[in-house]
């Protein structure tokens, strides 16, 4: 959590940029994916750790409360969700890429919108989960949304399939089809967004509606 | 290896410091092969000097933001026209 004075609240999907300069003056820029949605001036995200990287072990694993941080956003008008949109909604995320996406599910939550939601999410093991609790919670309490997960390293008790990546099969069984023409948000490590969106637009949704936001990783 | 990049919507961040609007949300004509779309849609490459952005479908260059000292330089040959909804 990061209280940014003078935020002002964000679209649910942007992003910000956060800039980290050491003491010699080197400068690192990220971008991060915003998890939380609506008015504020409280900003949520969640960051995977990649043990090389320059910034991200930072934020996990060294930051203190009342630390500091040059940010700057909120940023992007296309990778979003508004409450006013009506059409269904297929939701794709891949690891942390679920993130943008969880803040379309809370926006849809908050704002009581009848939009029928449908997130499939892939993810290493059932620890690895962004948010288990809430999404489960959202899953049971709502009509209007469907909670779907693709384990890729290793399944829950009782799991009826094999550890597996995202397939042609699992994206028929599970997401909205191209007949309904839903607007579909795929968020990911690259190969992961370019391999779903392959796969989507041979399915027959339209490319156009078909909207990704790729993550380099570092 | 072709080194792995991410969208358009990267460049909605270093391109507010050039632009008065989320230039993103923006649709570029391709001067590659013609294509309309928005640059949300662009592969974007980074490396230490800026952001190499090409077209999705044909991988032309569409633009290029180099940072100097003293700014940025932004090289827009790539692209032929930008629609910006007002």
């Amino acid at each position: 959590m990061v209280d940014v004075p003078g935020w002002g609240g964000n679209l649910a999907g942007q992003h910000l940029d956060l800039r980290l300069t050491a003491p010699d003056g080197y400068t690192a820029v990220r971008s991060y994916s915003i998890a939380s949605a609506g008015p504020g001036d409280r900003v949520e995200l969640a960051v995977d750790k990649f043990p090389d990287g320059e910034v991200s072990p930072y934020l996990v694993d060294d930051i203190q409360k009342g630390d500091e941080l040059e940010l700057r956003g909120p940023l992007g008008g296309w990778f979003v969700w508004k409450p006013e949109q009506t059409e269904s909604v297929q939701l794709i995320g891949g690891g942390s890429g679920v993130v943008p996406l969880i803040a379309m599910v809370r926006s849809h939550a908050a704002s009581g919108s009848t939009a029928p939601f449908r997130l499939l999410y892939s993810v290493r093991t059932p620890q690895d989960v962004f948010f288990a609790d809430e999404l489960r919670a959202l899953a049971e309490s709502s009509p209007y949304f469907d909670l779907n997960f693709v384990y890729t390293r290793a399944v829950p008790a009782n799991w009826p399939s094999k550890p597996g990546r995202i397939s042609r099969e699992i994206l028929e069984a599970s997401t909205y089809p191209a007949s309904i023409s839903p607007a579909v948000f795929v968020c990911g490590p690259t190969g992961f967004v370019e391999s779903v969106a392959n796969i989507l637009v041979a399915l027959g949704h339209e490319p156009t509606s078909v909207k990704t936001e790729r993550f380099g990783g570092k | 290896m072709m080194p792995r990049h991410v969208d358009g919507n990267a460049l909605a961040g270093p391109l507010s410091d050039l632009f008065a609007f989320d230039v993103t949300c923006a649709s570029g004509r391709c001067v590659g092969c013609g294509d309309v779309t928005v640059l949300a849609r662009a592969m974007v490459y980074e490396d230490e000097m800026g952001f190499v952005a090409r077209c999705h479908l044909c991988d032309s260059m569409l633009l290029t933001v180099v940072r100097t000292a003293d700014g940025a330089w932004l090289d827009l040959q790539g692209i032929s026209g930008l629609h910006v909804a007002l």
